[in-house]
């Protein structure tokens, strides 16, 4: 058994111990949660060092690490092959870095315990896989397995709406999957694994041309099976105009569970597209870059102005993920190297940084039991230290140099603005909407007079704090790993853009060697 | 007198399940009135003893009975379905029938003559064997429908099922004449021969005969227009029989007829096509649009089974061999689903057999965890979330109609299991997010809890190895002769 399948399945084992112990005993389900999800943290960690930056992976088998491959189903040439490169390695640690974090944000859930728990542990699982995943059918099931404790965890621990926001979460979610689920079939019918003959589900095959059949060849056809793919892709980012599910499934979430969906699930979709769409469909890829560049584009416009126009602080950040992922659309989409590099960098700070903003979203909400931001003020003196992280995140989202999503930012528009340079433009612009939304809440929350809140009227300072106490050691231990993180990469970014740059370059030339195709399409 | 003409190998299961009806009827009578277990546990053991001779003679039958029954793998498969499902039927219901006051010997007796009439469905090689097993399987469901005589709609379900299903059987009865009038032989050896060296397989009486057979199976099948009877029946019955029903005979139908129709699909040509092609498509649209606002988990269910219908019917159209091990596979796990979520549905039942409303299921994910989980686990399977086995059926079968190329039809399919969703879903969302209302309590059945595990477990397993049980099935297939 090699680390790839430990990481996978690491925590399901622990959602299965979970289940043995009694259900009245919350710290020893706790901790277990904690024990599984640091074990898979320190797996990984671990395999860092080991992490060779030169390998590039995508479409080259000898340059996946880690690989272990099993027969799953044979009668379908499935198999169980998993393996990363540098493209999903950041996202795996991402993924159990973040795991680890969200138990100890979870620590102050009451109802069920047991079974948010063994929830939780059970996405981590789903998540892991899919990133490691090499084979499509493997990977469709993994994405599936992420779907269900998901729709679980916010239509059970969620807020006042929650069975409203579960359920169009599930079905957003699963009209992209039953697309993925059809072009997957359209694959697998048209791919002859190379050495046996037989159809297969092999993601590498797959992105060998050279196995297509002449139905797949057609460049019609692969246009069709591109944007179906985008669509279940563009579901999970997600872009304009399938974003509607984003803000109702944040706003009602549990804050631990905002967190993976920020930080993990949404780059599912922008992984799933640099994974399969890409390297599959290159020519379909290359012709249409414009069109993720513009839907890019029109993300952080769209997104950030949406942002700026809320009063629920959660929904605000909510917004500010969808402007945030329009920055990854757009830097895989200019196929350049320092593009694409900045792109999944992003992935990694979007991560990162809105992790934190969520976190500090729950703080907020465990004591003043609401998030209008009209209501907040004057936080500074009542909350400082409380204040001041989340200066440092507000301002990792606004792009602040010295973050990591400075640099992320700048690459991107670096890369894409020799391609399309419109579309860059107005990408930029959006920078200052952000720093408008961004600056104008912590305003609002944080300075001012004091709070504007009816309840706290006439109270002294002492009066409120017992209402509104600092930021407790716990929360803090959530917080600053993440904050130091965003710090280091904002100065030092190597480790992770070396662990990535060898793949993703290699993965920008297969793209830009497929023709662009302009004649005939229609 | 040649002897190896009647190996009695051949038909050893269902002539096993034969005497194990008069012993069960012969231990209810000496044991009196009061006391129906000593009938349950003679009518387990006469399943697992049945199981035990259909294992032990896999696919060792062949031929028999000058050519009218065969014992392959095929045969073997499928009595291994309906035993499982007359074991998980009798191993939970007494519960249920003792809570209705109708706790008869006669419900384990009729249950296995029925599986014996399916065991024949599924052996048959001949039309009339397949026939006699058809009518001998519905005669014994007549009267389990209409098992509680104090209620009026399980009298009605009765009356509409023997009705309808009279009808039906007659179609078929007259299809196999019109067969017998074209080619002089009601065997399928014949049958397949005819229509293979035919030019026009649909010429004098065989079009007509072979429709009627059609709509006399598809009537079994519940398929869309033929499936009037099945909301009612399954609502008005006995839920345990309902969950007997809604599994093993459909099962049957479809054994009987791949029996019929798997060689021959290819040479059947067009108008066959075409007939299956909208039968099929109408059905999975029908069943799931009309699943999807219902109150009633009964009725939701037996729409839900509608739908399924239409998705194996995409195994028989696709007529390759991985179809039929779809459709065998798809029934495997099928049958599991069914009737474990039959099952929970009378367990939590709290308003009386008049009212199965889905709101009995609110709050069960917090008063009963494990039951949830188990009613979770076959609303999952039964949408196709991988890694359940429901997944593994509808790939199978979709996959092979898609070879076969029928891939706007797969599209449908996969478009209607995506609508199947919203109605599976609403039993989760109200188990797990509705608020509490005052409820009774969901009794503790250990009997009747361990069969819906068992029913949870098979969903659960046949998703982890469906590789090597779909190799069973493919020998099964193969081995028809």
């Amino acid at each position: 058994m090699g680390p790839l399948t430990l990481i996978t399945f690491l925590p399901a084992l622990g959602a299965a111990a979970i289940g043995l112990l009694p259900a009245d005993n919350h710290k020893a389900i706790r901790w277990t949660a904690a024990a599984f999800t640091l074990a898979v943290l320190l797996i990984s960690v671990m395999l860092i060092p080991q992490f060779s930056q030169t390998h590039t992976g995508i479409n080259d088998v000898d340059g996946f690490q880690f690989v272990e491959k099993a027969d799953w189903i044979p009668a379908f040439n499935i198999s169980y092959f998993v393996g990363v490169d540098g493209l999903s390695f950041p996202m795996l640690l991402l993924t159990a870095l973040l795991c680890f974090i969200c138990i100890f944000v979870s620590w102050g859930i009451k109802k069920g315990v047991k079974g948010y728990f063994a929830l939780f542990l059970l996405l981590e699982t789903g998540m892991m896989g899919a990133f490691v995943s090499l084979d499509f059918f493997l990977f469709y099931v993994f994405w599936e397995i992420m779907l269900l404790p998901m729709y679980f965890l916010i239509g059970i621990w969620g807020g006042p709406r929650r069975v409203y926001a579960a359920i169009k979460f599930f079905i957003y979610t699963l009209v992209g999957s039953v697309l993925m689920l059809l072009v997957m079939l359209a694959f697998y019918f048209n791919v002859k694994d190379p050495v046996t003959g037989a159809n297969t589900f092999n993601m590498l095959a797959m992105m060998d041309q050279a196995n297509h059949s002449p139905w797949l060849n057609l460049f019609n056809v692969r246009v069709l099976l591109f944007f179906g793919l985008y669509i279940g892709f563009a579901i999970k980012v997600p872009v304009f105009p399938f974003h509607t599910w984003l803000p109702d499934a944040h706003v009602e979430a549990p804050t631990a569970i905002s967190v993976i969906l920020a930080g993990v699930l949404l780059k599912m979709g922008t992984y799933g597209l640099l994974r399969i769409s890409f390297p599959i469909l290159p020519d379909a890829t290359h012709t249409f870059a414009w069109f993720l560049a513009l839907m890019g584009a029109v993300n952080i416009i769209y997104g950030a102005l949406c942002a700026m126009a809320q009063k629920d602080l959660k929904k605000l950040v909510a917004y500010s993920s969808i402007s945030h992922m329009g920055y990854v659309m757009l830097g895989m989409a200019s196929l350049t190297a320092a593009g694409i590099n900045g792109a999944v960098f992003q992935m990694f700070n979007h991560g990162t940084v809105t992790a934190m903003l969520f976190i500090l979203v729950g703080v907020i909400y465990d004591r003043a039991h609401h998030r209008e931001i009209n209501r907040f003020g004057g936080l500074a003196n009542i909350m400082p230290k409380y204040m001041g992280i989340s200066a440092v995140a507000f301002f990792a989202a606004l792009g602040l140099p010295g973050m990591s999503a400075f640099i992320s930012e700048a690459m991107v528009f670096l890369g894409a603005f020799p391609v399309f340079q419109v579309y860059t433009i107005i990408g930029i612009s959006g920078i200052i909407i952000t720093a408008g939304y961004v600056l104008w809440t912590v305003q609002r929350m944080f300075f001012g007079e004091g709070l504007k809140d009816e309840k706290y009227k006439g109270m002294s300072m002492e009066q409120i704090r017992v209402h509104l106490p600092e930021i407790n050691g716990r929360e803090l231990f959530t917080l600053i790993p993440l904050a130091a993180i965003v710090i280091y990469l904002g100065i030092w970014p190597h480790p992770v853009l070396g662990m990535m740059n060898a793949s993703l370059v290699h993965l920008v030339e297969l793209v830009k060697a497929a023709p662009v195709v302009t004649a005939g399409l229609f | 007198m040649d002897l190896s003409r009647f190996n009695l190998i051949t038909i050893a299961t269902p002539l096993v399940l034969g005497a194990g009806v008069l012993l069960v009827m012969l231990v209810d009578l000496l044991s009196g009135r009061a006391n129906r277990r000593p009938a349950q546990l003679a009518a387990l053991a006469v399943v697992l003893a049945a199981a035990a001779v259909c294992l032990a003679t896999w696919n060792t039958g062949g031929v028999s009975f000058f050519g009218q029954v065969s014992g392959d793998g095929f045969a073997s498969f499928f009595n291994l379905i309906f035993l499982a499902v007359a074991f998980l039927v009798i191993l939970a219901g007494p519960a249920y029938l003792e809570r209705n006051a109708i706790h008869f010997g006669e419900y384990y007796s009729l249950v296995l003559v029925s599986v014996m009439g399916m065991a024949f469905m599924a052996a048959g090689t001949n039309l009339l064997v397949i026939f006699l097993g058809l009518e001998t399987m519905s005669l014994a469901l007549y009267v389990l429908a209409g098992f509680n005589p104090a209620r009026q709609s399980s009298n009605e379900a009765s009356l509409k099922y023997l009705l309808l299903g009279s009808f039906a059987t007659g179609f078929l009865v007259f299809g196999i004449a019109l067969v017998y009038g074209q080619i002089g032989s009601t065997d399928l050896a014949r049958f397949s021969a005819y229509l293979a060296g035919a030019g026009d397989p649909f010429a004098g009486y065989m079009g007509a005969g072979v429709a009627l057979l059609l709509i006399g199976l598809t009537f079994k099948m519940a398929v869309v227009p033929f499936h009037f009877w099945s909301p009612d029946v399954y609502d008005g019955a006995p839920t345990v029989v309902s969950a007997f029903m809604s599994a093993a005979p459909k099962a049957a139908a479809f054994a009987a007829a791949l029996r019929i129709f798997y060689a021959p699909a290819e040479s059947l040509g067009l108008p066959w096509e075409r007939i299956l092609w909208i039968l099929a498509a109408l059905t999975m649209t029908v069943g799931n649009l009309s699943a999807l606002n219902q109150a009633s988990i009964k009725r939701m269910l037996a729409y839900s089974s509608v739908a399924h219908a239409g998705y194996l019917l995409l195994g028989i159209l696709a007529g390759n061999e991985l179809g039929a091990a779809g459709i065998l596979f798809y029934l495997a796990s099928y049958v599991f689903m069914n009737v474990g979520a039959f099952t929970v549905a009378w367990m939590v039942n709290r308003r009386g057999e008049g009212r199965y409303d889905l709101g009995d299921f609110a709050q069960l994910g917090f008063r009963r965890p494990l039951l949830a989980a188990m009613m979770s686990v076959f609303m999952l399977g039964l949408i196709g979330i991988p890694p359940l086995a429901g997944f593994f059926g509808k790939l199978y079968v979709f996959t092979a109609a898609v070879q076969a190329g029928y891939v706007w039809l797969v599209v449908i399919a996969v478009l209607n299991s995506a609508v199947s969703v919203f109605y599976y879903l609403r039993v989760m969302v109200i188990m797990y997010m509705r608020e509490n209302e005052a409820l009774k309590d969901v009794d503790r059945i250990p009997a009747t809890f361990a069969a819906v595990a068992a029913c949870a477990l098979m969903v659960i397993l046949l998703g982890l190895i469906p590789g090597s049980v779909l190799d069973v099935a493919r020998a099964a297939v193969a081995s028809m002769p």
